[in-house]
């Protein structure tokens, strides 16, 4: 099926079927949950989720219950992609020798931006590089939201958080956010997206394109948590579309190396409509949101320009 | 019959996780363990075994991956040695936690700092709390037949637990041994294919590894302890199946010149060895001394322990590993909490022996008897002491 007719019928052609189950344990206004809800419904029954310990861990697997409907594992907070790793590998070894019938079961690994970024990275890049057939999903919100709203390398510039708190010398996180997929990148896989919870259908349609590919694919999705940046809970969704609008977070996707933009935003909106609703930078003089306005339309442009190379 | 050829142990290992038909191998390279991982490497590159070799980027990714092919229904073995085992330590009580039957061979070596290459037990001692099975083994038939012994019971419905392997780096590891290897016949007639009652199943989906509130995890602590203890029995019937099968027999104590005598070497690993040597040339001079060794480290074998040790004089303790700061050795230890409830308690003397690869020789095995007589003729009972050190 062509991608446009995905879009334009999505919303009718989505299973009913709920793999992800309502009554988990997430706050009022989750994106990431939304993020779970989503990618199983791209993905379906046929997938095996490998979890790292955070938010989406701990909300959905409290003994005796469980919101998965697939089978699902946690081991620990750094080792999503091993355990993907050694579940692919284990799958592959058991229908080669004829031990499980022969079928085609997606293996997904996912971690938050802090169990992707920061202490799995080596996972990550180690399971990238081997070329397990699998997709590693990285649901941003931008601090490590489970342990209580510490920085991580996905936190961006200006944010103040319980450890890069905003105070009489400290601006909050003075650093700039990692580039998961541009890392990705380098490990020269077929597949790397960012994708945003906001845009559901991109999303799913992502994911999937993740999942056809054989090799490692890896998304990145941009999901807002109202609880880690203090903001009303109702806002969740339309902060994600305004982070696309700003260049704060765009949306593309990286087939065989070739870059291509999935939402063009050719007229940027100001940065300070997305951060006027947040707690999280509301100590931000008009000076640091001009450098970061400036930090994140330079690395629009080159994005922008990549993907017009890509184009040649 | 197998046939018998002279082999590296390391090969053995790697030759008798083939024999296992192992599906999944996940390792990382470390000295002395990296013969192997080598050799199962080209084991599965020459075609002899059909498996996924895993070549990870550490070795806590290593036991993660093992931790994720064994709860997809795989077959796994992995192997590693001290600083890996130490990144591996998180994972450890994970892969023990969640019931997930992994073989794993440690090729025992000592911790840094400083860094050392050299053989003790400084390595399986820091993970003696992980909550997996841990034997030790000797030499050469003992490690190859120990690998598909530990299939057997770590698979086994009633146990489901994780076993580590433990034999000496280099004077065991390194060594060629005369090694009776297994037929497929008797491969097959004593392991079974790997049948987990749960497994990562898009048919029938399972959640593993979920939260434990405190309202759960006691209990599932308790069922761990239950689990680890209620192993040694399918422990000593595979070891009788086994003896079955290759005509081998094994226990969790072992005794060598042992039943009449008042003073006894306790030693646990390759060691054991030439301390046998040694109880020959002092029976020879006429002195009542035996050798206990220990094969079953967890879970520790009190009662065969307190049947071995209880009646006699002293007790020559003899530790690979020095808990710093700490009681002596961590062998010693548990062996006098074995035996403090007994009426009348041995006398035990403690020798922490050949850390970081120092040789330990038959003449230190009869210096350190001298000091046991002594204690047996009424002497003072030592602390413990770090055998050969310089002042
Ligand atoms: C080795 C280890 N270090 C630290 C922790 C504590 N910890 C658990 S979750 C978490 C943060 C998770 O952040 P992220 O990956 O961004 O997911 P989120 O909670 O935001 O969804 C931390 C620090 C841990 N469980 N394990
Ligand atoms: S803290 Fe944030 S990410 Fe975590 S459950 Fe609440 S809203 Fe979701
Ligand atoms: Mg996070």
């Amino acid at each position: 099926m062509s991608s446009e007719l995905t879009n334009v019928f999505a919303a009718k052609m989505l299973p009913q079927r709920e793999l992800f189950s309502p009554g988990h344990r997430a706050c009022q206004g989750c994106a990431p949950a939304l993020v779970m809800r989503y990618m199983l419904k791209a993905l379906g029954p046929d997938t095996i989720i490998c979890n790292s310990t955070g938010c989406m861990e701990i909300i959905s697997s409290s003994y005796p219950e469980s919101a998965w409907g697939v089978p699902w594992i946690h081991v620990a907070f750094e080792n999503s992609a091993a355990v993907a790793s050694g579940v692919e590998a284990g799958l592959k070894a058991l229908m080669r020798k004829g031990k499980i019938p022969q079928r085609r079961i997606t293996v997904l690994a996912q971690a938050g931006d802090g169990g992707s970024l920061d202490i799995g990275l080596q996972a990550i890049s180690g399971a990238l590089e081997r070329g397990h057939d699998m997709i590693y999903l990285c649901y941003d919100n931008e601090a490590y939201m489970n342990t209580g709203i510490q920085r991580s390398s996905g936190t961006p510039f200006g944010a103040s958080t319980t450890t890069s708190p905003a105070g009489a010398r400290s601006f909050g996180q003075s650093t700039w956010k990692k580039s998961l997929a541009e890392i990705a990148v380098a490990h020269h896989i077929p597949y790397v997206a960012t994708a945003s919870v906001s845009y559901p259908f991109d999303f799913m349609e992502k994911l999937k394109k993740a999942d056809a590919v054989r090799g490692p694919a890896l998304v990145h999705v941009f999901a807002p948590c109202p609880t880690g940046w203090r903001c009303p809970s109702e806002l969740a969704i339309r902060l994600g579309r305004l982070a696309v609008q700003t260049a704060a977070f765009p949306l593309y996707e990286v087939v065989n190396g070739k870059y291509r933009i999935t939402q063009n935003v050719p007229h940027l909106k100001p940065l300070r409509v997305y951060l006027e609703s947040q707690g999280r930078f509301r100590h931000l003089t008009d000076d640091l949101i001009d450098e970061l306005q400036q930090g994140l339309r330079e690395r629009y442009a080159a994005l922008v320009a990549k993907a017009e190379a890509s184009q040649e | 019959m197998g046939t018998r050829i002279g082999k590296e142990v390391s090969i053995g290992i790697a030759e008798a996780a083939m024999m296992a038909d192992v599906d999944v191998v996940s390792a990382y390279p470390i000295t002395p363990q990296t013969h192997v991982v080598e050799h199962l490497s080209e084991l599965v590159a020459d075609g002899h075994l059909d498996a996924e070799f895993v070549p990870v980027e550490s070795e806590h990714t290593a036991m993660s991956t093992c931790c994720g092919s064994v709860a997809a229904g795989a077959r796994t073995f992995t192997a590693t040695s001290s600083q890996g085992l130490a990144l591996m330590h998180e994972i450890l009580f994970i892969a023990s936690g969640m019931r997930l039957p992994i073989v794993m061979a440690v090729a025992n070596r000592s911790l840094s700092a400083p860094i050392s290459i050299w053989n003790d037990h400084g390595d399986v001692m820091a993970e003696r709390d992980t909550g997996w099975l841990q034997v030790f083994v000797e030499n050469g038939q003992d490690a190859y037949d120990h690998i598909l012994w530990a299939f057997r019971v770590a698979e086994d419905h009633g146990v489901l637990l994780p076993i580590m392997v433990n034999f000496d780096g280099f004077i065991v590891s390194h060594v060629v041994e005369s090694l009776e290897e297994w037929s497929p016949e008797e491969v097959r007639r004593f392991l079974p294919p790997y049948d987990p009652p749960y497994r990562l199943d898009v048919d029938n989906p399972w959640t593993f590894g979920p939260v434990g509130i405190p309202d759960i995890y006691l209990e599932t602590r308790k069922a761990h302890d239950e689990a680890l203890l209620g192993a040694k029995a399918t422990m000593v019937k595979a070891w009788s199946e086994l003896a079955d099968v290759v005509g081998r027999q094994y226990y969790p104590v072992e005794q060598y010149k042992a039943d009449d005598a008042d003073i006894v070497f306790l030693s646990m690993g390759g060691i054991s060895e030439t301390c046998m040597t040694a109880v020959d040339e002092l029976r020879e001079a006429g002195k009542k001394v035996g050798l206990v060794r220990l094969r079953l480290w967890r879970p520790f074998p009190f009662d065969e322990v307190k049947a071995a040790l209880g009646g006699r004089k002293v007790i020559i303790a003899i530790d690979r590993a020095l808990s710093t700061g700490g009681p002596g050795g961590p062998v010693a230890s548990e062996v006098k909490a074995a035996l403090y409830g007994l009426e009348t308690r041995p006398q035990v003397i403690e020798f922490i022996a050949g850390l970081g690869g120092r040789d330990v020789t038959v003449g230190d095995f009869k210096q350190m008897y001298e000091k046991g007589a002594a204690v047996a003729a009424g002497g003072p009972v030592p602390g413990y002491e770090l055998l050969g050190v310089r002042a």
